[in-house]
């Protein structure tokens, strides 16, 4: 396996942004490349994730590009993905032995829009989406099979809202009215406006470009199945085995960035993953105060990256997360080590 | 179609072979900083363009980015309501959507002292005289219509004047200024 490493990384997040897409990802764009002093003619392949969805318009994507600067012309692919996907593409194109850096790049602008609607138009075409459930709704129904099973128990949900900052304290948990019974707002997600942009480059390269390039050791994606009605809502196999293939579990891991936007999914993806509830390192962000729909599981892999940058971790794993109740989930593994 | 196994019941009825489920959604955008300042400025009966930071090409109508470059730009410039056709289309058939009377004429209008144009549409002109090259001017909607929208400059008319030399008209125009930069 070709070693490939994040060398640069830059993000932004708000509630509400005035301004558009493209004037949201200039700056951070820019901040990548300047950081690593590549332009865009350097940099071997340019590949991001967003959704028409959100931006309420077809190949969207296609205008962002102007925050790129495609002139002369560039090697470039986009994924109606959250970008940890446009990232796996990406690290394929490595693994073909064809490139040596590249772009990844995502973001999300849900505040035009109800992202409640824009997530309700993922489900089942047939049966589900026309009665417009709400994504609470969908993440109610498997709170309450967690909880009344038993997998789960209030108390552990409370102390997960604790350690993401939504409550300071159980008692405040508690006190919260139910917004999707049985999640309290405390147990959802905030959305916001935002996006993620980074430079990647392989062993030889990622050197010269980053003092301590985080080196990608592991990393997978897996789907399951899209209908609710063959789901078991207890269980999250694509996650397990995602963690599996990635080599979560060859060593140990210092920091653990999880694309969780509900309590219920933190608690279940740590369970899966075989990580402890209570970790000694928290995450950097947690999405479910700030959850951006197509940038927050690159934003995982960033702030995975940041911790190692920064001497916070020597292995961390990112996760991101697509679709309805974790339905598709990608691990990635990352080390300081020049293993 | 393949065969499939229903109840007797459902016998001779008729096979569904399509399900309607509409959506709908709802958006409220913002236009951006550029767009906002454009439309604004449009609506005094301005039009603005963007400069760029990499090489002062004027870009019409502003986007915020001079996407040859992927880079921010946030100075303006206000722009003449004079310009010339960079290539144009006549159209003889009907649009749905369209109130237009047939032949109409699209252009790309570059208005002078910008590096690229845009689309409108070219009157008062018949198809046969439209030309590339050929010099015009903006007609607004009367003043009390005039508001923070694209529509409020109705159509463009020749404004006499010799025409653009073919070979410095459009963006040919802005690549042979850019060649004679290079040989200078």
């Amino acid at each position: 396996m070709r070693k490939v490493a994040i060398v640069a990384a830059a993000s932004r997040q708000e509630e509400k942004m005035l301004d558009t897409e493209v004037e949201m990802m200039i700056p951070l764009i820019s901040e990548v490349k300047a950081k690593t002093g590549l332009d865009q003619t350097e940099i071997g392949f340019t590949c991001s994730g967003s959704s028409d969805f959100l931006a309420g318009q077809a190949f969207s994507f296609v205008m962002t590009l102007d925050a790129v600067g495609p002139v002369p012309p560039i090697s470039e692919s986009h994924v109606e993905m959250d970008g940890a996907w446009a990232l796996y593409e990406t690290w394929v194109k490595f693994q073909m032995g064809i490139i040596d850096t590249a772009l990844v790049y995502s973001y999300g602008k849900p505040s035009p829009g109800s992202l409640q609607d824009v997530l309700s138009t993922q489900l089942d075409p047939y049966y589900v989406a026309p009665l417009w459930p709400d994504a609470h709704a969908v993440a109610g129904l498997q709170a309450r099979t967690l909880l009344e099973q038993g997998i789960i128990n209030v108390d552990q949900l409370a102390d997960c809202a604790v350690r993401a900052g939504t409550v300071e304290s159980r008692e405040e948990y508690f006190s919260q009215p139910m917004l999707s019974d049985p999640l309290r707002k405390a147990d959802c997600p905030t959305y916001a406006d935002g996006g993620v942009a980074m430079i990647l480059a392989a062993e030889g390269k990622a050197e010269e470009l980053c003092e301590k390039p985080a080196w990608i050791t592991g990393i997978d994606h897996r789907i399951d199945v899209h209908h609710f009605g063959v789901r078991d809502f207890t269980t999250v196999p694509s996650a397990r085995i995602a963690a599996e293939k990635a080599g979560v579990h060859d060593g140990p891991i210092d920091i653990a960035e999880l694309h969780a936007a509900y309590t219920t999914h933190d608690l279940l993806l740590r369970k899966e993953m075989g990580l402890p509830e209570t970790p000694n390192h928290s995450q950097r962000s947690y999405p479910i105060k700030a959850d951006t729909l197509m940038a927050s599981g690159l934003l995982r892999i960033a702030e995975a990256a940041r911790a190692i940058w920064e001497g916070d971790a020597n292995r961390a794993l990112a996760h991101a997360t697509a679709g309805p109740l974790l339905q598709q989930n990608l691990i990635c593994v990352l080390s300081g080590e020049d293993t | 179609m393949t065969d499939v196994n229903v109840p007797s019941s459902l016998d001779g009825v008729e096979p569904v072979q399509s399900v309607r489920t509409p959506i709908r959604m709802e958006y409220t955008f913002t236009p951006g900083v550029a767009a906002q300042t454009y439309l604004r400025e449009f609506g005094n009966k301005k039009i603005l363009g963007n400069v760029s930071p990499i090489d002062g090409a004027i870009l019409v109508p502003p986007r915020g980015a001079d996407p040859r470059h992927g880079a921010l730009c946030e100075e303006f410039v206000e722009m003449p309501h004079t310009g010339h056709i960079g290539s144009y289309c006549v159209t003889n058939v009907p649009i749905p959507g369209r109130d237009l009377d047939l032949p109409y004429i699209s252009a790309w209008i570059f208005l002078d002292g910008a590096d690229v144009g845009f689309l409108n549409l070219v009157a008062e002109c018949p198809p046969e005289e439209c030309r590339i090259g050929m010099r015009v001017e903006a007609v607004w909607k009367p003043d009390e219509e005039i508001g923070m929208t694209a529509e409020n400059i109705l159509y463009w008319k020749p404004s006499g004047g010799p025409d653009i030399p073919f070979a410095e008209a459009g963006v040919r125009g802005w690549h042979a200024r850019k060649q004679g930069e290079t040989n200078a």
